[in-house]
């Protein structure tokens, strides 16, 4: 044992390489490795006739990506995405606000542990719940129905596009099950940012002549910008990459992950699966370039 | 008459059962280098943070230049913080975060860039705009709060003991300048700091706090030479306290009494002593020596322990080493003791 600890006293590089062997292992074979294998099926095509994998380097199957069915999937799927994204953050910021800045220790603990408890419970079941509640005959009719509210409901329900027969066969629905679903993990990264702000550049700001709104817009809100980033990477990449949403929630209209599940699933089309999930991969190298761009990781 | 820059009136602050601030009366005028000296926890930088908005008083109320201010927000005060931990914003650069008021004051553009650059010629980084924060060594980052301070040009600055993460040298070297900006701006400063050497170099007058009060208000060599109470006699500076039997047996009063080291000399039964002076016979117990002077621990025929310092004018530490068990006769003008109470 004492000669064990000596060798590894001995050579440090020994350790780190203890230290990183399996997570590196994982990393190239089974997280880089499927990612490759990935894009190299993107690159084959399906003979229309036999129903088989042509193992033959082409670019049309990112052709067919671009038909204008294909081009509404990613087009609906990145603008839900941004709305869940915006609205998360517009949500997340006061609560972490009060949870970093003015919140007790004794209350801090409860609010963090209140905020991640729903990450507790699975993730399917939340979603069924909120298809009950958001369902013609839920509990949300039901207050709509109690408050005399049905004509705003059916208005907002008529709107093209968004609309639907109920709120839970609508984009809407799918949008509050959405933002409810993904919020902590937005939450959790901005309170975090906002916790490293020290109090007494809040103070400094004032003292400089700053009213609490300049403060917020001068101050505050740039330090927490990184934490936002990394909440909306959460937020927007998880959007992205759903398929139970969109299917127990959604209209007939496909989302990313519901068309990478079809194409891979029943018509065993994988290259398409495998083109159409190089979307995300690539929408979110965009997203990441632009928010260094803004400096968001200037803090890390 | 002038009003003064800072009044105090009964202002209390406190925190649950603390008092941590408790019932001062304050007066500092315009124009004067004010030290708040005490320990963590004596109220010194609670009184700070009330004259910068930061808290509000429990009771009593403060005047700023005549006017009341105990309810007004920072924001509305003409006042000016440098911050212990300097709080430079680390997203702006240095040229902005010293423009930061002004910005918000909504100066032009070309003043502010005028005015920064004024400000950094005066704390000495001219040159130094364009930086971050996190560029600038520690001292860097001082100079930068106080310029970002002093660009506003407010009624008084207000320092929380800004120089407490510098080192020695450093810290030497900015008092000085911190001095010397203060006497060329002629703003009122006032500075909080528990060094009780940085209070008494800079300072004008000086505020010694304990326990959420002030126990003495004067100048440095006031509250050196005249210490008004025990605990300012053992704060500021080291201090010998004799008091009951001891004290009766040397002055002819039990009245406790201050006097310091450096005032008391170390001679021998040869010495012819004048009338103005008290003595007291004792034994040399222990000698440190300490290069540019000694300290020597006598304890007194009549009980209790005096120091003793002696600058090595002539004595080497062969010589002093010696003195250790020697019987010595200790004697100091009476002037220099000071009769505390408590």
């Amino acid at each position: 044992m004492n000669r064990l600890s000596t060798y590894f006293y001995k050579r440090p590089f020994m350790v780190t390489m203890l230290l990183l062997s399996v997570p590196m292992l994982y990393m190239l074979v089974v997280y880089l490795g499927s990612l490759f294998a990935l894009l190299l099926n993107s690159f084959y095509y399906l003979e229309e006739f036999t129903g088989l994998v042509v193992k033959q380097f082409t670019l049309g199957t990112y052709a067919q990506l671009l038909k204008p069915s294909n081009l509404g999937i990613f087009g609906r799927t990145a603008g839900m995405a941004m709305a869940v994204t915006i609205t998360d953050a517009v949500i997340a910021f006061p609560l972490a606000y009060y949870i970093a800045k003015f919140a007790s220790r004794r209350l801090r603990t409860y609010l963090y542990i209140a905020v991640t408890l729903p990450l507790w419970s699975s993730y399917l079941v939340r979603v069924y719940a909120w298809k009950l509640i958001l369902s013609k005959e839920g509990i949300l009719s039901w207050f709509v129905n109690l408050f005399h509210l049905n004509p705003l409901l059916d208005g907002l329900l008529s709107l093209p596009g968004i609309g639907g027969s109920s709120l839970s066969l609508s984009p809407i629905g799918m949008f509050i099950a959405f933002c409810y679903i993904w919020l902590p993990y937005m939450i959790v990264p901005i309170q975090t940012a906002l916790e490293r702000v020290p109090k007494s550049l809040l103070e400094a700001s004032s003292d400089l002549g700053a009213k609490p709104s300049q403060t917020f817009r001068n101050v505050i809100l740039p330090l927490a910008f990184p934490g936002v980033v990394a909440g909306s990477i959460f937020t927007f990449s998880l959007t992205l990459g759903d398929f139970i949403v969109p299917q127990s929630l959604g209209n007939s209209r496909f989302f990313i992950g519901q068309a990478v599940y079809s194409h891979q699933g029943t018509s065993g089309n994988i290259p398409l699966a495998a083109a159409f999930t190089m979307g995300p991969v690539i929408i979110m190298v965009i997203y990441l370039l632009a928010a260094r761009r803004l400096g968001a990781f200037d803090a890390l | 008459m002038t009003n003064p820059a800072i009044r105090f009136d009964q202002v209390s602050r406190h925190f649950g059962d603390v008092k941590a601030v408790d019932a001062v009366d304050l007066e500092i005028h315009d124009g004067e280098f004010f030290s708040m000296l005490g320990p963590s926890g004596s109220g010194k930088t609670t009184c700070l943070r009330m004259i910068a908005g930061f808290d509000r008083p429990t009771s009593g109320s403060i005047h700023l230049y005549g006017q009341e201010v105990s309810d007004l927000p920072p924001y509305e005060r003409d006042v000016n913080t440098v911050f212990q931990d300097y709080a430079l914003f680390p997203h702006m650069t240095v040229g902005e975060n010293i423009a930061y008021g002004l910005m918000i004051k909504r100066v032009s553009k070309e003043e502010r860039m005028k005015r920064v650059e004024e400000m950094l010629e005066l704390v000495q980084l001219a040159g130094f705009a364009s930086r971050k924060p996190s560029q600038l060594s520690g001292g860097q980052r001082q100079r930068v709060a106080l310029a970002r301070a002093l660009v506003n040009h407010p009624k008084v600055l207000l320092l929380d003991e800004p120089l407490g993460a510098l080192d020695l040298k450093l810290r030497q070297q900015m008092q000085v300048e911190l001095k010397s900006i203060q006497k060329r701006v002629g703003i009122t400063f006032i500075f909080v700091t528990h060094d009780q050497e940085e209070a008494l170099t800079m300072s004008d007058r000086m505020a010694v706090f304990n326990q959420g009060r002030i126990e003495q208000i004067g100048s440095p060599s006031d509250v050196y030479e005249k210490p008004a109470s025990s605990f300012v006699a053992g704060f500021v500076g080291t201090s010998n306290l004799i008091g009951g039997e001891v004290a009766q047996r040397i002055t002819g009063s039990d009245q406790k009494f201050s006097i310091r080291p450096e005032k008391i000399h170390l001679g021998s039964a040869a010495d012819v002593l004048t009338e103005s002076m008290y003595k007291a016979n004792g034994t040399v117990r222990d000698v440190i020596y300490l290069g540019l002077y000694t300290r020597y621990l006598v304890t007194l025929d009549d009980g209790g322990d005096l120091v003793v310092i002696e600058q090595n004018l002539k004595t080497t530490s062969m010589d002093v080493l010696k003195a250790r068990g020697q019987k010595v006769v200790l004697f100091w003008e009476k002037d220099h003791i000071s009769r505390v109470g408590g």
